[in-house]
């Protein structure tokens, strides 16, 4: 009987604090997760959104080459009416 | 049951209570995890689709560039020659002369004659376009002033002995400005009214 006592007593001021000990950790580090993981969602989604625009750069290669095109027409005006050194 | 016996089993039912509270409460948490990991795959899933075609669509604009660099490096040692050309480079991005043109190593080590100091930079402009320059009208719509059928003897009239003759021995132009060597003497009479000379009698 004394024996069951001792085996009570570990359990309420052993096992019990313990156990919650734990269980209170697992639980706030899974929880402190939940807002980075949210703040990485919306830093993604405002990436992908910036994204957009890489749409323009086509826009901006169609313009490149007929600049070129154009200064290479000027340049070979230019290579005509002017002399050389 | 002794007493003993009801005190453990509440003890027991007092570890799963915590048990099943807190594994539930983190089960929500990682639920959570999961719809957040789930909208980051999704964000970053359509950053990668947006961005694969960058790179080919940048080096292609980088390869067209470089084309148009080559032919107007090019254009300017060709009409302008080596030396002059750093003198211009270096006149319209004064420092710029150091790092010389690309296709042109040798620009890099030759002292750039200081144009830049004694014309301006519209002067600068139109220098690019010809040593006859201005190659235009008063007016943009106008014919062009330059005959470019005589530019040839145009341009041996203003030098006939050859542009380069004796050039080492002449002197290097003059430098001007607040930082100059020699600081020239301000006119204090420019502006005010004429100095009239006495009437005579």
């Amino acid at each position: 009987m004394i024996l069951w006592w001792i085996g009570d007593v570990v359990l309420l001021v052993v096992v019990v604090p313990v156990v919650v000990y734990l269980l209170r950790g697992v639980l706030a580090a899974a929880q402190s997760i939940v807002p980075t993981v949210r703040k990485i969602a919306g830093v993604a989604a405002d990436g992908s959104k910036d994204l957009d625009a890489t749409a323009l750069l086509l826009t901006t290669q169609d313009q490149v080459a007929r600049t070129v095109a154009g200064v290479a027409d000027y340049g070979g005006s230019l290579d005509v009416i002017l002399d050389d050194a | 049951m002794p007493a003993a016996g009801y005190v453990m089993v509440v003890a027991v039912v007092l570890i799963v209570l915590a048990l099943v509270y807190y594994l539930v409460s983190t089960i929500v948490a990682l639920r959570q995890i999961t719809s957040g990991l789930d909208d980051v795959i999704a964000s970053v899933g359509e950053i990668v689709e947006k961005s694969a075609p960058v790179a080919e669509v940048v080096t292609t604009i980088n390869a067209q560039l470089d084309a148009g660099v080559d032919m107007l490096e090019a254009l300017l040692v060709k009409k302008a020659g080596l030396g002059d050309s750093m003198g211009l480079v270096d006149g319209l991005y004064p420092g710029a002369a150091a790092a010389g043109l690309r296709n042109f190593p040798e620009s890099g080590t030759l002292t750039p004659p200081r144009i830049g100091e004694v014309y301006t930079k519209g002067t600068l402009t139109l220098a690019r376009l010809g040593r006859e320059a201005p190659i235009a009208a008063a007016s943009p719509s106008g014919p062009a002033v330059r005959d470019a059928a005589a530019a040839s003897s145009s341009a041996r009239r203003l030098y006939p002995d050859g542009r380069e003759y004796g050039a080492e021995a002449l002197p290097r132009s003059p430098v001007i400005g607040t930082d100059a060597p020699v600081q020239y003497e301000q006119r204090d009479d420019i502006g005010r009214p004429r100095k009239r000379r006495p009437t005579r009698a």
